[in-house]
């Protein structure tokens, strides 16, 4: 049997690392599904039903200017999907290229980029990005960057730890022997098989990102009106704190909901992917 | 022992080094200078004017000469005057400490209290009830925005029920009551505070502490003691968790920047004047210097802690204090 196989029966056997895998499958769907699924478009103003409890004809109810939350949360998914992949994407690639530049060429090279990230990682990650949103526009692209550009520092330290122990075996060194250049050894002979704690750090990451992109669209540094997401309708909740509970109490599920998912796919992976666990299901 | 502190210490100054830079770059480096800030609310503000904010903020000479001028002041905790009033940042930081100090300090012992107990009899009833609720309880917090959560207690316990202060560290009315009454508004106030910094902690000290447990309750001499006929408490609260303890304070140590990051959050939706609070009006105001005092301090607080979890380290594993390398 595969790697993958193995992988992918001891992923299956973790009842809540599959419930978590479908509820973000659902999340994605209804994301891309957004203008054909939501009931109102997230700007149309109800002028009639203003702050309006929910019923039938709004289900979450509605916000400030009478539009409807239910709607303004589907769109707002888009938001959290697309900041939470991208600004992982950004962090995951920074982190391969100094873990692996790091972890390859070792001596000086290492030092150097070790105590970068250490001085990074002595910076408050939420600190450290709200001092670049201070000095930069608050949109939704300065804030995939910025949370990719301050979080990539553990992902560089797996990688780095993988290339160090990688480069020493018998196929990279035969490897090596044979004529294969630095490039090939890094992309080709070691990154492959460096990956796999990156899928799992990947996972968690993106349930980070989620909960910063709400927090920092909460405190009204993130996506900015009328521009729905979850975080900045979560902020018009605590503007209402007084009379509408409905703005605070749904938007705050979805993040809960969204990033435990995340994080139990992580913590599934993780099990899966650990070759400690696997004694019970020898290779056929 | 001594020596590894000292190692560490010294290893602490190229970072902290590294720490300023970073400080420095990120605020300077930024389009759009201080001054602009400062001026773009008057359009009328002229070009000598501009010039004069410049040289007194010494903008008109290199980047390296401004850092090493900064550094030079900065070590010598002149922080600047801040951009909004005028005052020295040193004070405006230090009159905000003791409120956030008190609250970390409070949260740290509710987690304490709340996390130990729970992680231990995790570990001792491993998949029991008791451990498969709390494993689902720590997932749920772990992926709790605290914002969220604070914003649903303020709904609970101050609009709905209306027991609780919902915003600010003390009552209008204040004055007119007793020492004993100003304690007790006081702490009706920080309630809701300390309960939500310390939340996502429980979460993980709880999960921290039952693995910690775990791996001591497989090791040969806890089998030794049970052998030897010890009560089965006296093994796990004498043996057990005095070894289980110091990989816990390492976690302790580690988790200041959680709790810095959480603080800026909580502070500023609960109103309490503290410097999370401070840096989030910073940063909305643009107030460079007292921006880049309060990273520092920041940055400082996180080295401490790590510097906490690395002496708990080498107390637990000699090879650590030993090895130099880890």
């Amino acid at each position: 049997m595969s790697l993958r196989g193995i992988v992918w029966r001891r992923f299956r056997k973790n009842t809540l690392a599959l419930g978590g895998s479908a509820v973000v499958l659902a999340l994605i769907l209804t994301a891309s599904l957004a203008p054909l699924i939501s009931p109102y478009t997230p700007t149309h103003i109800d002028i009639d039903h203003v702050l309006a409890p929910p019923s039938w004809r709004h289900p979450f109810g509605t916000d400030e200017l009478g539009r409807d939350v239910l709607s303004r949360m589907i769109w707002g998914s888009r938001v959290s999907l697309s900041v939470g992949f991208i600004a992982m994407g950004i962090a995951v690639l920074i982190g391969i290229i100094v873990g692996s530049l790091a972890g390859f060429y070792g001596g000086k090279v290492d030092a150097v980029l070790m105590r970068f990230v250490d001085m990074m990682l002595a910076f408050p990650s939420f600190v450290l990005i709200l001092a670049v949103i201070a000095i930069v526009e608050p949109s939704i692209f300065t804030i995939m960057a910025v949370i990719g550009v301050t979080g990539w520092m553990d992902v560089a330290r797996l990688v780095r730890a993988e290339f160090l122990t990688l480069k020493q075996r018998d196929f990279v060194l035969a490897s090596k022997s044979a004529g294969a250049g630095s490039l090939r050894l890094i992309f080709r002979e070691i990154l492959p098989n460096a990956l796999t704690p990156v899928f799992v750090a990947a996972t968690f990451g993106v349930a980070g990102a989620i909960l910063t992109e709400s927090s920092l669209s909460f405190l009204g540094i993130g996506v900015q009106p009328p521009n729905p997401s979850w975080g900045n309708i979560l902020a018009s909740g605590k503007d209402n704190i007084e009379t509408a509970w409905w703005l605070s109490f749904y938007p705050g599920l979805a993040i809960l909901i969204t990033v435990l998912s995340y994080n139990l796919v992580g913590e599934g992976l993780r099990d899966a992917l650990d070759p400690r666990l696997w004694e019970a299901e020898r290779l056929p | 022992m001594l020596g590894f502190i000292g190692k560490r210490l010294v290893q602490m100054v190229p970072i902290l080094l590294g720490i300023t830079i970073i400080t420095f770059a990120v605020v300077h480096l930024a389009p759009g200078s201080p001054v602009d800030v400062q001026t773009s609310m008057s359009l009328k503000t002229s070009a000598e004017a501009r010039a004069n904010l410049r040289k007194l903020y010494g903008l008109d000479k290199p980047l390296t000469t401004q850092y090493i001028e900064w550094l030079g002041r900065f070590v010598k905790l002149d922080f600047g005057k801040s951009f909004t009033d005028g005052r020295d940042v040193l004070h405006k930081i230090a009159e905000r400490i003791p409120v956030t100090l008190a609250i970390n300090v409070l949260s740290l012992i509710l987690i304490f209290i709340v996390a130990l107990p729970v992680g231990i009899l995790s570990a001792t009833k491993r998949y029991s009830l008791f451990d498969k609720i709390s494993t689902v309880l720590v997932f749920i917090g772990f992926s709790t925005p605290t914002f969220w959560l604070a914003l649903l207690l303020m709904i609970l316990f101050g609009v709905q029920l209306g027991i609780l202060p919902i915003s600010g560290i003390q009552s209008i009315d204040v004055s007119g009551l007793g020492p004993l009454g100003r304690l007790a508004d006081w702490g009706r106030h920080l309630i809701l505070p300390v309960f939500v910094s310390a939340f996502g902690g429980i979460a993980g000290l709880s999960r921290y502490s039952r693995s910690s447990m775990l791996d001591v309750i497989r090791q040969d001499y806890i089998r030794t003691a049970r052998a030897k006929g010890l009560p089965e408490s006296q093994v796990i609260w004498r043996h057990a968790l005095r070894n289980a303890l110091l990989p816990i304070v390492t976690i302790m140590g580690l988790s200041v920047p959680g709790l810095i990051g959480g603080g800026v959050i909580f502070e500023t939706i609960f109103s309490i004047p503290g410097m999370g609070q401070l840096y989030y009006q910073s940063v909305m105001s643009r107030d460079y210097p007292t921006i880049m005092g309060i990273m520092v301090i920041f940055a400082v607080l996180t080295l401490i802690g790590n510097l906490v979890a690395d002496i708990a380290y080498g107390l637990v594993d000699p090879r650590i204090r030993l090895g130099g390398q880890r």
